[in-house]
């Protein structure tokens, strides 16, 4: 018996019909062709699924498509403002902070929402607060760069 | 200059070396991008692979009747639906069991069904029965004449009387006398070393998405390093004809060489002709530990002689690597790999190909060379120590340079390992302090670098761009430097030009994007295409001023009278010839096909502090410099990170990462939650310095970087971690609980510690 459920992704209202037993990453990618979240490990140690769940970084492998009922879902896809990139994003490509690209949205709606939560990040604090994203090509050294170059033009201060 | 070959000392780039935006950039900070399991089609079914529990077994009988009778399956496959006159039969047997589990992981059958989770369900009502078999999982326990033996056929004439059946093969490399050069020196020391199997680690699991008539037509998509090579996999192993199955390269989460065979596309496209329909396969992360490469995991001798000076007068290494059920372990490569870094006089590299009841290894980043140098950079460290001499100075001392021979054969063409070494020595990091319980490690690495098979086509367009069409899947950036080498050829802007990796029906063959050659074969390829197209843009030019063709050059990006003798004529620009070309002759695009042979090896010298807490036998990585020689950086940007990524995956290897087998044969730790790969706050910023050493075999001095930067880092850190702890750590990974038994122990102390 599948569930309906109805809940409100990047701003949109969505409804669905899921199994009980159904992720909310199956969901988006599977049933709604939302397949910039991606599945690297299915057991939340990877973080290539993450999702914002009322605010909150979350593995969306580890939600199920029926906990969304009524909540406010934030994917990559919901990141940008039309064609204008978010200062994260056009600070990735600046800083070449991604090479196979696959941990790449996950990591940007993490920063994100890490950003959201504490507009002056040290480095510690990035990579700390980065740690539950798994990266196997960059070594993190691009990316906790241009997380700080985000953060500080966020800021208004001079981009370096 | 026309159409010129290198020249590094008068050529001004204007493009190469510039760090533009990549151009699947937005694509991939948005979402939109599309890796293998990304992709549906209209009526597609889930495919699941049904794996042993077993790591030895003979298969006595399958049963699927059952699963055949949920209204949900439409196709199951076992081995029986492969050709039995498939030419890579291990490849085949690897996909799909025969007669026997082989390893842990092993697949036996597989189901197609109309949901992902339908098809796992079914997989659990597939009934099989085995004869369990003796199990080896150890490399020195697999050697033992008496070990469980993991295949009938035993090995090939190179292996001597009285070894056991799981030595595949013996190789052997070197010159002059090893015994004279140990009796000449003033310390001879000797250590042995292991180190784990450590898998790719890549964050997407393989996933491809097939459809195959039974007419032998179909189509494949799938995240692959080499799509050209898993058509003709797929093909052999499926009895169709190759260019009947069209392969289109995913975006790819990357590979490492992980991605340079097949796993699920053969099963996937069998299980698409038996349901007549498209069938997406996606493996578990758990799968993608349990069943696809890790590299091998080995057991090395070093002994070393050493003049008071720091000369060195001798060198042996064996090295003993088990690369799973099958033979083809990179021992070949690590013994040719060894001694590379070196001018040795006297010089013996031996390797065994050992087979364990293990996962068949693929090939990882500079398959074999990491773990030789691990073993060989330790055993230099330690004399440096006994003889207190300065680790980079006794490097420069014995270091292979042009002309000197390699302990593998060749003589060294131009070659930049002393550049890199003078590089380490000169950066602050070398000469910085050092806290409590700190130490400095310094490693060098080598790799060959490859060529390969390059097929390329650049199609020019009215409005003035070009489109360039590779075969090499883009797994670090390659489209971008590809790019830039374009513009740099033609003399129009970056932005002017796509790269596509097309599929496999739309160019010749191309070799698989791995020996870190796609920037440099692809590169070359692409630079030879552009200048076959301006010989035909200069032939264009001719035809409209009516002068003989070798009358026209093509100069600061325009086509020219090469002199007075061939009158006065306006120079016509890139831009005003194509938007003619349709006039003057029709399309115009430029060729390259062949097998570039001039790939430059590559050298590097890292340097790394460590901190080991010795209540706990943590290490933390405390600063880290790369000096490598890329020959000539097109996008400096993604050097960097070839550099970053590759020392990350080092540390990964030397502190964490490790296959971990139980008694039953069972890997412990098939997922990332045990399996332990950096994560951000693991590491530290990761300092470059790209040496630029030109390569003579590239127009523009290009040599691969993507392999040589996992060579150091296991020794590099290994030194470091030894130097701090007070004690000499032979075996990876270099966890805590080993770090702290060698400190209880003592055993292997380092007197100067």
């Amino acid at each position: 018996m599948q569930i309906h459920v109805s809940t409100r992704i990047n701003g949109d209202r969505t409804e669905y019909l899921c199994e009980p037993d159904e992720t909310l990453l199956d969901v988006l990618r599977d049933r709604l062709g939302l397949t910039g979240a991606k599945e690297g490990c299915g057991t939340g140690d990877c973080g290539a699924c993450t999702v914002t769940l009322d605010g909150r970084a979350v593995c969306s492998c580890l939600v199920l498509g029926a906990e969304a009922q009524g909540r406010e879902i934030g994917t990559i896809e919901g990141i940008a403002d039309g064609e204008t990139l978010h200062p994260l994003q056009r600070k990735f490509l600046e800083h070449a902070a991604l090479q196979c690209g696959i941990c790449t949205p996950g990591i940007l709606v993490a920063a994100k929402n890490l950003l959201e939560k504490n507009s002056h990040p040290t480095e510690k604090d990035i990579r700390f607060g980065l740690a539950g994203n798994l990266c196997r090509c960059t070594g993190y050294d691009k990316i906790v760069r241009a997380v700080m170059d985000a953060a500080a033009e966020m800021r208004g201060e001079r981009c370096t | 200059m026309a159409f010129d070959e290198y020249d590094d000392r008068n050529r001004i780039f204007t493009a190469v070396g510039t760090r533009p935006v990549r151009p699947d950039g937005v694509d991939k900070v948005t979402g939109r991008a599309l890796f293998g399991a990304d992709m549906s089609a209209p009526g597609m079914l889930w495919g699941a692979i049904l794996r042993s529990p077993h790591p030895h077994a003979r298969i006595v009988s399958i049963d699927a009747s059952k699963a055949e009778a949920l209204p949900s399956v439409k196709a199951i496959v076992t081995r029986a639906d492969f050709s039995e006159n498939a030419a890579e039969q291990d490849v085949l047997d690897n996909c799909m069991a025969g007669e026997k589990a082989l390893y842990d992981g092993h697949a036996l059958a597989a189901v197609a069904a109309t949901g992902r989770r339908a098809a796992e369900k079914a997989l659990r009502m597939i009934d099989v029965e085995y004869e369990i078999l003796p199990h080896v999982t150890d490399v020195d326990e697999a050697m033992k004449p008496d070990a469980p033996m993991v295949r009938e056929t035993g090995g090939d004439e190179s292996v001597p009387e009285g070894f056991s059946k799981n030595v595949m093969s013996v190789c052997e490399f070197g010159h002059g006398d090893i015994e004279k050069g140990f009796a000449e020196a003033d310390l001879v020391m000797e250590k042995s070393f292991r180190t784990a199997a450590a898998h790719q680690g890549y964050i997407e699991p393989h996933a491809c998405l097939a459809s195959l008539g039974s007419d032998g037509r179909g189509e494949l998509w799938a995240s692959t390093q080499g799509h050209f090579h898993i058509r003709n996999l797929c093909a052999d192993i499926l009895g169709i004809d190759s260019t009947q199955l069209r392969v289109a390269a995913s975006e790819i989460g990357g590979g490492f060489g992980g991605k340079t065979t097949v796993f699920i596309e053969p099963v996937a496209l069998a299980l698409s002709r038996k349901a007549n329909r498209p069938v997406k396969i996606m493996m578990t992360r758990s799968e993608v530990f349990r069943a696809t490469g890790p590299t091998s995991s080995t057991s090395m001798d070093v002994k070393i002689g050493m003049k008071k000076n720091g000369a060195i007068t001798a060198g042996l290494a064996v090295n003993r690597f088990q690369g799973g059920a099958y033979p083809g372990s990179p021992v070949d490569m690590g013994a040719m790999c060894s001694f590379a870094c070196y001018a040795l006089d006297n010089v013996k590299t031996v390797g065994y190909d050992v087979v364990c009841n293990r996962p068949k290894q693929a090939a990882y980043r500079a398959p074999g060379s990491p773990m030789a140098a691990f073993a060989v950079e330790s055993v230099i460290d330690m004399m440096c120590r006994e003889l207190d001499l300065d680790p980079v100075e006794v490097r420069l001392k014995n270091a292979s340079r042009e002309g000197t021979k390699a302990s593998y054969g060749p003589r060294w063409p131009r070659i930049g390992l002393a550049e890199t070494l003078e590089a380490a020595k000169n950066h602050p990091h070398y000469a910085a302090p050092l806290g409590p319980n700190q130490g400095r490690g310094v490693a060098c690495g080598f790799w060959f670098n490859h060529g390969g098979e390059t097929s390329v086509s650049l199609a020019l367009s009215q409005d003035g761009t070009a489109a360039l069409s590779v075969g090499t899947p883009d797994i670090g950036g390659s489209r971008a430097s590809l790019c830039l080498m374009v513009a740099e050829e033609l003399g129009i802007p970056y932005e002017k030009i796509r790269t596509t990796v097309v599929d496999t029906a739309s160019l010749g063959y191309n070799d698989v994007s791995h020996g870190s050659r796609v920037t440099y074969a692809s590169g070359l390829a692409a630079i030879k295409a552009a200048q076959d197209a301006k010989r035909k843009l200069c032939a264009r030019a001719a035809r409209i001023w009516g002068i003989p063709e070798d009358a026209v050059i093509w100069e600061d990006g325009e086509a020219a009278p090469a002199g007075h003798n061939a009158g006065e004529h306006e120079p016509l620009s890139f831009a005003e010839l194509c938007s003619d070309m349709g006039r003057t002759g029709g399309p115009i695009s430029g060729h390259f096909e062949a097998t570039p042979e001039g790939a430059g090896v590559s050298f590097a010298t890292h340097l790394v502090d460590t901190e080991v807490d010795p209540e706990t036998g943590a290490t933390r990585v405390t600063r880290y410099t790369v000096c490598q020689d890329a020959g000539k950086a097109i996008h400096p940007d993604y050097v960097e990170g070839q550099f970053q990524g590759g020392a990350a995956q080092g540390i990964g290897w030397a502190l964490n990462e490790e296959y971990i087998y139980g008694e039953d044969g069972r890997l412990q730790n098939p997922g990332f939650l045990d399996y332990r790969i950096p994560v951000a706050s693991d590491l530290p910023m990761i300092d470059t310095e790209i040496v630029e050493v030109p390569n003579p075999g590239h127009p523009y001095g290009v040599r691969g970087v993507g392999e040589t930067s996992i060579v150091p880092p296991l020794a590099a850190i290994a030194n470091a971690v030894s130097r701090a702890a007070g004690v000499r750590m032979s075996e990876l990974p270099m966890s805590p609980p080993r770090i702290l038994k060698a400190l209880k122990d003592g055993n292997g102390r380092d007197c100067r510690g």
